[in-house]
């Protein structure tokens, strides 16, 4: 069964696509649930037609600048966003006047629902790909601040007394203690971060935009073009899963030096 | 010539929350250029508070130390400290935790490496140089946690039950290993332990503290035994027998009391 995993695994897959290929057909079984034979295909999209446009997508060269601009925006959104979340959550972290001062509105910005920020954005930055990257941003940002807070937090103190009697000053310190404790917890939230800054990418171009993957999905469903939308929302997924994978190969090689990989949420 | 370190009048107070508490109180103690003195005690007894003391991590509520003389203000930059736990940075491999201190200094990265591998050497981490710290035995890291320490040549060397995580035979090597780097350019030494065998084997004089709170020397004893030692020989020796029994038997009732105090601090 170990042996065979993947083979068991994407079989599941193809079972299900055929299932579904089945029920939505129009005419290939009688229907039971709406009168109208085309009425399930209408709702739920037939699996056939859904690779056709993945197909046409791929072959005709289309898909690739959406692609590339959902990549991008997701790209700045994670590091800007990070380099945000670091050098705050290290200000705070280090600072327990400031910290104080600010923790009722870091509290009250990361209970706000942010994507409702996503017009003002579009107001502010256009319908370019500046409006998505300040989305994600601010989905980003908390993730890692509370993170990086976090870290600073729990420094070992014998670390850091050691580091001080091998003769650090201040800003050494920062440098060789805080600063590599912190980006480790910057990047054991990797996963949680970039699913983040995706999210951001992918609902600020469904909002309003001319370009990215979002867009493809947000008019198609205006024109009711259901096999579009999953189209869209299938190539979405594989392009996370990529992305996932090559974040899942980068933490392994910038944690060298950790004992154990972390456990981190999917999203 | 003035002593290497000079205690005088320590008393170290903690406020807390169920009061304050007097960890070390009038604590006056000399340690000479190039002496091996260990400070024995109970568990608890704030052994530890005089050695952040010394180092300057901590300032004491009363009294003064005075290094070579001069009255210590801030960090202790004549001294090397080897905590108890784990004090490496994680994050940095073992050549780059040993040159840290070189790098603070600002000494040039080729030369830091090359006196780095030097001392990884003399530890005996030939070939580790780039294991990080959780890829390393107990006994390793506490081999780079010396050089780490020695690289920087301090006068005086801070030891805060530095072996009493390892295993018995690898602690004995470690000792052995110490005494001898030690030998090579003697340093004064402050080693803190609550093993007296490992006090005697290793040191000129062993002050013996009582249990806390509160805690003051309460007898001294010079160690005659003669060097160049072999730790786990010398145990065998009847002149080590019998200063092993003489100062354990001005250690005992000190110890029983300690011992109570922790239980009934546990059962509290």
């Amino acid at each position: 069964m170990r042996r065979y995993l993947w083979f068991w695994q994407l079989a599941m897959l193809a079972a299900l696509f055929a299932l579904w290929q089945v029920l939505a057909q129009p005419d290939l079984i009688p229907p039971f649930v709406w009168e109208n034979p085309n009425r399930a295909a209408f709702f739920f999209g037939e699996p056939v037609k859904i690779f056709r446009v993945i197909w046409e997508w791929f072959s005709q060269g289309a898909i690739y600048q959406h692609l590339w601009v959902t990549l991008q925006e997701t790209a700045l959104a994670f590091v800007i966003g990070s380099v945000l979340g670091l050098a705050i959550g290290l200000w705070l972290g280090l600072s327990p006047t400031a910290s104080a001062l600010f923790d009722p509105y870091i509290t009250a910005m990361n209970a706000m629902p942010r994507v409702v920020l996503a017009p003002i954005f579009m107001v502010w930055f256009g319908l370019g790909i500046w409006s998505k990257v300040a989305l994600g941003v601010t989905l980003v940002f908390f993730i890692v601040f509370f993170n990086v807070y976090q870290g600073v937090k729990e420094v070992s103190p014998v670390v850091l007394n050691n580091t001080i009697m091998l003769g650090a000053n201040r800003k050494q310190l920062l440098r060789f203690v805080y600063l590599p404790s912190a980006t480790s917890w910057v990047f054991s939230s990797l996963h949680v971060s970039v699913g983040m800054a995706f999210v951001g990418a992918v609902v600020g171009e469904y909002l309003g935009s001319a370009k990215g993957v979002g867009y493809l999905i947000q008019q198609a469903e205006g024109a009711f073009d259901i096999n579009t939308v999953f189209a869209g929302i299938l190539v979405l997924t594989a392009f996370a899963l990529v992305l996932d994978f090559a974040v899942g190969r980068a933490e392994r090689r910038l944690l060298v030096w950790r004992p154990a990989q972390s456990e981190t949420e999917k999203l | 010539m003035s002593a290497a370190v000079e205690f005088d009048r320590i008393t170290c107070t903690f406020a807390g929350a169920k009061g304050s508490y007097t960890a070390v109180k009038d604590v006056t103690l000399a340690v000479g250029a190039g002496e091996f003195v260990s400070v024995v005690g109970p568990t608890g007894c704030g052994k530890s508070t005089l050695l952040n003391v010394v180092a300057g991590l901590l300032r004491p509520s009363s009294g003064q130390v005075r290094i070579f003389g001069e009255p210590l203000a801030g960090i202790n930059r004549r001294a090397g400290y080897m905590f108890q736990s784990e004090a490496l940075m994680p994050w940095r491999n073992a050549l780059d935790n040993v040159t840290a201190g070189l790098e603070f200094r600002g000494v040039a990265i080729d030369e830091a490496r090359r006196r780095g591998r030097d001392w990884l050497e003399r530890v005996g981490l030939t070939g580790f140089e780039d294991r990080f710290p959780h890829q390393l035995s107990g006994g390793m890291r506490k081999r780079t946690a010396l050089a780490q320490m020695l690289i920087l040549d301090p006068q005086i060397l801070l030891m805060d039950e530095p072996f009493s995580a390892l295993d018995i035979q690898t602690r004995q090597m470690m000792e052995n290993e110490l005494l001898e780097l030690w030998s090579a350019d003697r340093k004064s030494v402050v080693f803190i332990t609550h093993d007296l065998e490992e006090a005697i084997s290793l040191s000129d004089r062993v002050v013996v503290l009582s249990a806390g709170p509160a805690t003051r020397p309460i007898g001294e004893f010079p160690i005659d035994l003669p060097r160049p030692r072999d730790v786990s020989e010398i145990r065998l020796t009847p002149r080590f027998i019998e200063l092993h029994d003489r100062i354990w038997q001005s250690m005992k009732e000190e110890v029983l009391k300690g011992y109570a105090q922790t239980r009934n601090r546990v059962s509290a």
